[in-house]
């Protein structure tokens, strides 16, 4: 079957975050026109893989907008359309004009808020300041861009509780269709773990009650907590607009995906590969019209149950077990059911022998856990 | 008075000589039927079982038919010869003389040291007297890290078994640590040395539980009968008796008091006190085997400086105001943490156990009772809260598989927990009780 999420990467940023482990290029605003070139001809490669329409296109990066403008109007003018289409932003590279070329092509914008304090964000390595955020919005609410997302990170080395209070109070302020709010990674490797990795887990109890002040203010300020770290606008307050992040929504749903770019990774049926990180290697590759270097996994299939199920409980809505219900350990379901971790939902017409075995949903306390009763239910 | 060096070899001759001069030839008949008593074995991966034996009486010669008096094992003798110190093979071992005997026996379990040899065709009327049945008084039980080196583990115990006669072992399965053996000592310092030799001699990693003394218990109407695991003792009984030690501790004076204090705290009755030299006092104490085994010596030696020696000898058993301390966690009785303690000291011990479990166990995706109880009367309990957070942050396309290998660690790292009532328990958490007299008298 074909993919219809797509997602494009671009790596270029103007400095690297300390905490960032994607693929990234620094500087280098003479190979952007290039790189372009490159992904588009990764896509005729590709497009026999892409379902027609797409349910959704991502443009991720990086940092999408800081691509040559010419370069970037040309991609998005080129991609398959969609009826979702993401683009990534730093705050400090919306201007207005930015904002206008990305309203008639992108339906929804992504921004990498992270926090509102100046202190926090220089912990970070952001260039962006507080009042770019703010400005960000307003210029993509003027040019009238309807979906914007904020993302939030909490558990930044000498955060307080008050900072993290303020800065949901400022990211809700801002009306976004959606937040999404991440505990601080320290991701091997990168220069914050090797920085702040004895402070972060220092401080990992005290992560407790951030994620459950992060889950509270949000889903009492009208926000619907539909994914582990992804709150949308809850549909009732907006006219029952279904505000999820579609392209996640993919991934979160086990659907196939296809990714372009360098280190960007796609998911067909059975098989995932890596591109690979080089741009050089990538764009030499395609400028001779071949597919650039690729790490490829071939996925099993209980490694596609164990991440149906992994990614599948990130999620507030039921997963169905029929196809993963000898994954489960049945003693484990019973007990995280009796303790009010888990719900099991039988269908309503579930046959009398052999019928569905119904669908399995955390219940709200089992979603602070989640990761550990996934472990569980599937050892 | 005889010079001889140890290093250089001189003069050893001399006392080789003296031996023979002063020390009265073995009395035995070399005409009886053959005897000889098996003070020792070994085994070999190619030749079997090989028993080291004293020629009591008559001749063995090799190809000889064989028999084993108490086990009544045959094989044939497919050598024999003397240690020298190399073993080096003969045509005869005659009355008086020592050697060894290669038996081709695959299964060390068919000899044991303290039976007779005779020969089959002349058998030899009465066995060799042996040697006295050792009973063990200090048990522990014996698990493997690994549940599949269990066959290991057993394999090594038998060979040990082959020259350690006083090492007693029985199958033992635990809920909580699976397959294992309760394993009897002489005392401490054995039960140190076999637990040394499983891990280095057959490269096994081991856990090895609480020790814990035999007990002699006489049920509601019933025969005594001895338990050697805490939780085979029955909830009601008639009564319980525990084994006792002299024990003899020599410290410099100073410390006689602290000494003094640690025995009254582990039930010891004083008994005597005697100054060997002006610095320097004897004590010693009627004292329970079971105050002794956790940590005594470690408290002795951190008490007196490391000044103190302590020796012990069992002086039988006494009755005593026992009872059966489980703990239960998550309301599920955890078969490997129960003890017998004085009565007295039930409320104290159960307490310290349970806190250190609470600081064992690690927090759960539920709160978790733990708990001490003697009967259905809980004596002590803490809860271990359940953790509010386990979510990995975030997750998309790129990082899934990253992700679901940090999902298989989480999986894998959980198997090598214990699972009791649902509760993970780490194996560390087994051992809590071992510190436990520590923690209780701080």
């Amino acid at each position: 079957m074909a993919a219809r999420h797509l997602y494009v990467h671009l790596p270029f940023c103007s400095s690297r975050c300390g905490y960032c482990d994607f693929v990234t290029v620094v500087g280098r605003r003479a190979e952007h026109g290039g790189y372009v070139e490159a992904l588009l001809r990764e896509l005729e490669l590709e497009r026999t893989l892409l379902a027609d329409p797409l349910e959704s296109v991502y443009l991720g990066g990086g940092t999408p907008t800081l691509t040559e403008r010419g370069a970037l109007e040309h991609l998005l003018d080129a991609l398959p359309p969609a009826t979702e289409v993401t683009v990534e932003a730093n705050p400090e590279t919306v201007t207005p004009g930015l904002a206008s070329l990305l309203a008639g092509r992108a339906t929804r914008v992504s921004l990498g808020a992270q926090t509102f304090s100046p202190a926090l964000l220089e912990t970070l390595g952001r260039v962006a300041s507080p009042d770019d955020v703010r400005a960000a919005v307003y210029a993509l609410r003027d040019a009238g861009i309807d979906n914007i997302s904020l993302d939030l990170i909490y558990g930044i080395p000498g955060q307080e509780p008050a900072d993290l209070a303020r800065d949901l109070a400022e990211a809700v302020a801002l009306e976004p269709e959606h937040i999404s709010a991440y505990e601080l990674e320290a991701k091997p490797g990168t220069r914050f773990t090797h920085a702040h990795g004895a402070e972060l887990e220092r401080q990992a109890d005290s992560m407790e009650s951030y994620f459950e002040r992060v889950v509270e203010t949000l889903t009492s300020a009208g926000f619907r907590w539909y994914e582990t770290a992804n709150f949308c606008r809850s549909p009732e307050l907006v006219g029952g607009r279904d505000l999820r992040a579609g392209h996640n929504l993919g991934y979160w749903l086990g659907r196939d995906y296809l990714g372009l770019g360098v280190g960007a990774v796609s998911t067909i049926e059975s098989r995932r590969w890596r591109n690979t990180p080089s741009l050089a290697r990538y764009v030499s590759s395609l400028a001779g019209r071949k597919r650039p270097p690729r790490e490829v996994e071939e996925l099993s299939r209980d490694v596609r149950v164990t991440e149906r199920v992994m990614l599948g409980l990130r999620l507030d809505e039921p997963l169905p077990l029929a196809p993963l219900e000898h994954a489960l350990d049945p003693v484990e379901l019973e007990r995280f059911a009796k303790l009010g971790l888990v719900e099991l939902g039988v269908v309503p017409d579930r046959r009398a022998e052999g019928g569905d075995p119904g669908t399995l949903t955390l219940t709200r306390r089992g979603r602070f856990v989640g990761g550990g009763l996934t472990a569980r239910l599937l050892a | 008075m005889l010079r001889i060096s140890a290093k250089t070899g001189e003069g050893v001759e001399a006392v080789l000589d003296a031996i023979v001069e002063r020390i009265p030839a073995p009395a035995g008949d070399p005409d009886a039927p053959p005897r000889a008593l098996i003070f020792d074995s070994s085994y070999d991966q190619y030749r079997g079982v090989v028993a080291f034996v004293r020629v009591v009486d008559g001749v063995f010669t090799p190809r000889e038919q064989l028999r084993a008096m108490a086990l009544g094992t045959r094989f044939e003798a497919q050598e024999i010869g003397f240690m020298s110190p190399a073993m080096r093979p003969v045509q005869e071992l005659r009355a008086g003389e020592v050697g060894y005997v290669i038996t081709g026996l695959k299964d060390v379990s068919e000899l044991r040291v303290g039976d007779t040899l005779t020969g089959e065709k002349r058998s030899a009327a009465a066995a060799v007297p042996g040697y006295k049945d050792v009973k063990p008084m200090v048990f522990a039980g014996l698990f493997p890290t690994e549940s599949d080196d269990y066959p290991e583990l057993r394999d090594a115990l038998e060979k040990l078994k082959l020259n350690d006669a006083a090492l007693f072992y029985e199958p033992e399965t635990s809920q909580a640590l699976g397959f294992g053996f309760r394993c009897g000592f002489l005392g401490l310092l054995h039960m140190e040395i076999v637990r040394e030799r499983l891990e280095r001699e057959f490269d096994l990693d081991l856990i090895v539980t609480a020790p814990n003394v035999a007990y002699r218990v006489k049920p509601m109407n019933g025969e005594w009968v001895e338990v050697h695991t805490p939780a085979d003792l029955p909830d009601a009984f008639d009564e319980v008796e525990e084994p006792y030690i002299k024990a003899s501790i020599i410290v410099p004076k100073e410390y006689v008091g602290t000494v003094m204090e640690l025995n009254n705290d582990r039930r010891g009755r004083f008994d005597h006190l005697e100054y060997l030299s002006e610095q320097r006092v004897h004590l010693t104490y009627e004292m329970p085997l079971g105050e002794i085994v956790l940590d005594y010596y470690d408290q002795l030696k951190s008490r007196t400086r490391g000044y103190a020696s302590f020796d012990y000898d069992i002086s039988g058993f006494r009755p005593g105001d026992l009872a059966r301390v489980d703990i239960l966690v998550g309301g599920e009785s955890v078969d490997a943490l129960s003890l017998i303690v004085h009565r007295d000291f039930a409320f104290e011990r159960g307490k310290a156990l349970v806190e250190k479990l609470r600081e064992e166990i690690p927090r759960q995706m539920f709160d978790v009772a733990i708990q001490a109880a003697i009967g259905a009367r809980i004596i002590a309990r803490e809860t271990v809260k359940a953790r509010r957070k386990d979510v990995l942050a975030k997750c998309y396309g790129g990082d899934i598989s990253r992700k679901r290998k940090l999902l298989e660690k989480q999986k894998a790292g959980k198997k090598r927990m214990k699972q009791v009532g649902g509760v993970e328990v780490p194996q560390e958490a087994f051992l809590a009780v071992l510190n436990l007299n520590e923690t209780a008298k701080r």
